[in-house]
């Protein structure tokens, strides 16, 4: 087991490294000059000069990268040119919004898609199966954005139970807070609750098949024992797959469900700084968007090698 | 006393008729096999005692269990007897064994499950049962995972779960069809001493008559869903008075005509060959250990030759046979045909591939099944300088099909369409269409049922008598062995340990091992009538 988690430890490091390298070739070194891509072409010369030195971009490349990497490893993650204020504070700020709203939206669609899933695949071909497989269809096709205006037609302007838009900030209590982020995570929730509903039903469907689960009916267990007992965790490894690779998707991804809800997360700071064109927010902000995926697969790793011993064996 | 009658059983899977008024009898202590070819309907009979059927089944007529009607008792009551009353065994222990729960968790759960005692005890249940089974907790702790062991010791824990409330009946689908000789021969001295101890019935469902002949007291022959001929075993095999009896022990102990092998030249020769796989690595940075799956080995197989190589899984025979076939490379050693080396500067040399084809076990994986049997048979021209084309190559596809015993029209059909004997004809074919000098049989006829496997190996000594073809016959099962080779090759751990003709190696083994192979191998008995087939040479 430790030399599984060292092992997977090790191509964490080499991923981040290389990720590292791409985005500041990507964004340093692909053929123009950041400082005159950031002016735009109406810029004085001078001015360019001095976004230049203030760059560092008259250093040589390797030294940028390490400035760079080292700034990033010790918490600068340098000046935005835009807002004159560190990305490092910026990112923070954000962060406090996506990463519960993240969190919030994959707890909700995991607390559907688990039992959808598992008591559509236990009637398999019935009623029951029939209409969760109709309504995963639905949630697949939906449009967030769209399923976001009628929560808050619904819920935000007829009930007036929520608020339409916008975040209190966590200083104002936990609840408040919690309140202001329900219907975006709702919203981003039902097309992942759908996919994951989907994908545990056909990856339990399969378990169902298996010879083990004829021995378990053979010691006397019930189906639905069978099931909750030997099918359930042999079912979960590629759900445990989906589930990492939303997480990711929703940290960076939830853009469209920030701007409906006008809330200021990590993906419409990096909307403004790319269309401001303060690469200095962008690179900080993709490499931190990997840093966290890489780092959930890390997680994703080792919950696999949690429900399935055959991987902790093998290297 | 009788414990378990079944009466005028019948089954239909959406109203396709399986079995037709199968009647039975079993008594405590007594062993009862069923036996018959695959479709037969043996396993159906069993799940239909567990009460485990498909969804979709309609059934008439009654199975008693000591006084309870199976076939009508409520779910709940048949969830209680099934591991306390009524156990089963099944055919696949590699898969039969959840596969993420220890094998105490899973001997632990048909005590627990039935609240036959509290945890403690159930594990101390658990232990007790193991130890009967062979498996000792001081070398199989409770907490090993299926995966730490081999399909033996696999299929040992899935008898430990099925015993371990001392259940009346036993039922064992096959239990050992997919296990090696040896281990084989101990599973079944396991059910037999476990049958002698606890007074169980044992319902014993074999597709292999000398299994059969040796360990159960009733013999049920059946086809197409029903029980042919019935009655105590020594006096079936004595009488066999269904035809269809006797030609299922016909076919188990034929003989193939393989007339004089013209051995003369060599064709195969394999010089100090030895095969290395890495192994995981035992801490994270260190070095990889190697295992040596096939040890310097040497042999010569003579144009016309048909030699046999067995050995029990993981001795190294199917890497040698990898080796062979210009796969794999390779760690040391030259394998030649015909003087041209098979492996030539990193490459599989071509010009020998296209002399060696190679026939594999499963006759439903081993076709693409969206291709036409003329696709799927032409598809070792790829290995030629210059296919056949047109006219040429329709010749070809017909003369290949004739020579297995198919029509030149069977070449527009899917492969589905075909029964495992014909497909494995199919694969014959596909081998012979390139005309090749060497045809490697890796288990091929394993999968079939005995009276297919007696036409596939009549036809096999056909073709080789017929076009002079060079064979290497590789299989676990020595019957079959014996039946097509002229010499016999016994691999054990990666090496060779006797090489001998096929008649003086079955009349007289010299190797240890070799002897406790044909000693764990099931005999059929030798009854008069049946010595009046045919049965040459050896």
């Amino acid at each position: 087991m430790l030399g599984y988690i060292v092992k997977r430890l090790i191509s964490l490091a080499i991923s981040l490294f290389v990720a590292s390298v791409v985005i500041f070739v990507v964004v340093e070194i692909a053929p123009g000059d950041p400082a005159s891509f950031m002016l735009g072409i109406n810029a004085q010369p001078d001015t360019v000069a001095a976004l230049r030195t203030e760059l560092g971009l008259d250093q040589s490349k390797l030294d940028r990268y390490l400035s760079w990497v080292g700034g990033m490893l010790t918490g600068d993650f340098g000046t935005s040119y835009t807002y004159r204020t560190p990305v490092v504070q910026m990112i923070a700020d954000r962060m406090w919004v996506s990463l519960p709203l993240a969190l919030y939206a994959l707890t909700l669609s995991t607390l559907i898609a688990f039992p959808a899933g598992i008591f559509a695949a236990a009637r398999r071909g019935g009623p029951g199966d029939l209409a969760v497989t109709g309504a995963t269809q639905l949630g697949v096709a939906i449009p967030n954005f769209w399923f976001a205006m009628m929560l808050v037609l619904i819920f935000a302007i007829n009930l007036r139970w929520f608020s339409a838009g916008g975040f209190p900030g966590w200083d104002k209590g936990f609840w408040g807070g919690m309140k202001a982020l329900t219907l975006p995570a709702i919203a981003l929730a039902l097309p992942q609750a759908a996919i994951l509903t989907r994908v545990m039903r056909s990856s339990l469907l399969d378990i169902l098949g298996e010879d083990f689960m004829r021995t378990a009916r053979a010691k006397g267990l019930t189906e639905r024992q069978a099931l909750w007992r030997h099918g359930l965790r042999n079912a979960l490894i590629p759900v445990l797959t989906i589930i990492g690779l939303q997480f990711a998707f929703l940290l960076a991804g939830a853009i469209i469900i920030e701007q409906v809800f006008f809330l200021p997360g990590l993906g419409r700071l990096i909307f403004q700084a790319i269309t401001q064109r303060d690469l200095i927010v962008v690179e900080s902000v993709v490499m931190l968007l990997v840093f966290a995926v890489i780092v959930v697969n890390f997680l994703v790793d080792l919950a696999y090698a949690a429900v399935d011993p055959r991987l902790r064996t093998r290297t | 006393m009788t414990l378990l009658r079944i009466e005028n059983l019948s089954l239909a899977i959406h109203g396709t008729p399986i079995l037709h008024g199968i009647s039975l009898k079993i008594a405590e202590g007594e062993i009862t096999a069923l036996t018959g070819e695959s479709g037969s309907g043996k396993s159906m009979t069993a799940f239909t005692t567990m009460g485990l059927l498909p969804k979709g089944t309609s059934t008439s007529g009654t199975i008693t269990f000591d006084g309870t009607e199976l076939l009508t008792v409520p779910e709940p009551k048949m969830c209680d007897l099934r591991g306390r009353e009524i156990g089963m065994v099944f055919q696949e222990p590699m898969t039969a064994l959840n596969p993420v729960q220890t094998i105490g968790a899973q001997v632990m759960e048909t005590i627990l499950i039935h609240k036959a005692m509290p945890p403690d005890q159930a594990e101390e249940r658990a232990r007790e049962v193991l130890v009967r089974v062979g498996l000792p907790p001081e070398r199989f702790p409770l907490t090993r995972y299926p995966h730490e062991l081999s399909g033996g010791q696999r299929q040992r824990v899935v008898i430990a779960m099925a015993i371990a409330l001392r259940p009346r009946l036993l039922i064992a689908d096959e239990p050992t069809t997919a296990l090696d000789v040896t281990t084989q021969a101990q599973i079944l001295d396991l059910l037999k001493r476990l049958v002698k101890e606890d007074g169980m019935a044992l319902m014993m469902i074999t597709h292999d008559l000398a299994v059969v002949s040796d360990m159960a007291d009733t013999l049920n022959v059946m086809r197409h869903g029903e029980i042919v001929e019935s009655g105590p075993t020594a006096q079936v095999l004595r009488e066999m008075r269904h035809p269809y009896t006797r030609q299922l022990f016909e076919a188990s102990r034929h003989q193939a005509d393989l007339g004089k092998a013209k051995a003369e030249a060599p064709l195969l020769s394999v010089q100090n060959v030895s095969r290395d796989y890495p192994l995981p690595r035992k801490t994270p940075f260190g070095p990889r250990p190697m295992f040596r799956a096939v040890n310097t080995v040497s042999f010569e197989i003579k144009r016309g030759e048909r030699v046999g190589l067995v050995g029990e899984s993981g001795c190294g025979k199917s890497t040698l046979t990898r080796a062979i076939l210009g796969l794999e490379p390779t760690q040391g050693g030259q394998i030649t045909l015909a003087g041209d080396p098979v492996w030539r500067d990193g490459h599989p040399n071509l010009k020998v591939r296209r002399k060696m084809q190679v026939v594999f076990q499963d006759p439903y994986g081993s076709f693409n099944p969206r291709h036409r049997v003329a696709r799927l048979i032409t598809e070792p021209f790829h290995l030629l300088p210059d296919p056949p084309k047109g006219t040429d190559r329709d010749t070809a596809i017909a003369e290949a099909l004739i020579a297995v015993g198919l029509k030149p029209e069977d070449a527009n059909r899917h492969i589905h369409a075909f029964s495992g004997g014909q497909r494995q004809r199919i694969a014959i074919a596909r081998a012979l269409i390139i005309k090749p000098d060497l045809i490697v049989f890796d288990e091929a006829v394993s999968a079939l049922d005995v009276r297919v496997r007696a036409q596939i190996l009549d036809l096999m000594a056909d073709l080789s008598r017929a076009y002079g073809l060079t064979y290497l016959f590789i299989s676990h099962d020595l019957s079959v062995v014996r039946s097509i080779t002229d010499r016999v090759m016994v691999m054990r751990a990666g090496e060779i340990v006797e090489d001998r003709p096929t008649a003086d190696i079955f009349h007289a083994p010299n190797h240890p091992y070799t002897r406790e192979l044909m000693d764990a191998a099931p005999q059929l008995p030798d009854f008069p009538e049946a010595q009046d087939a045919p049965h040459p040479a050896l």
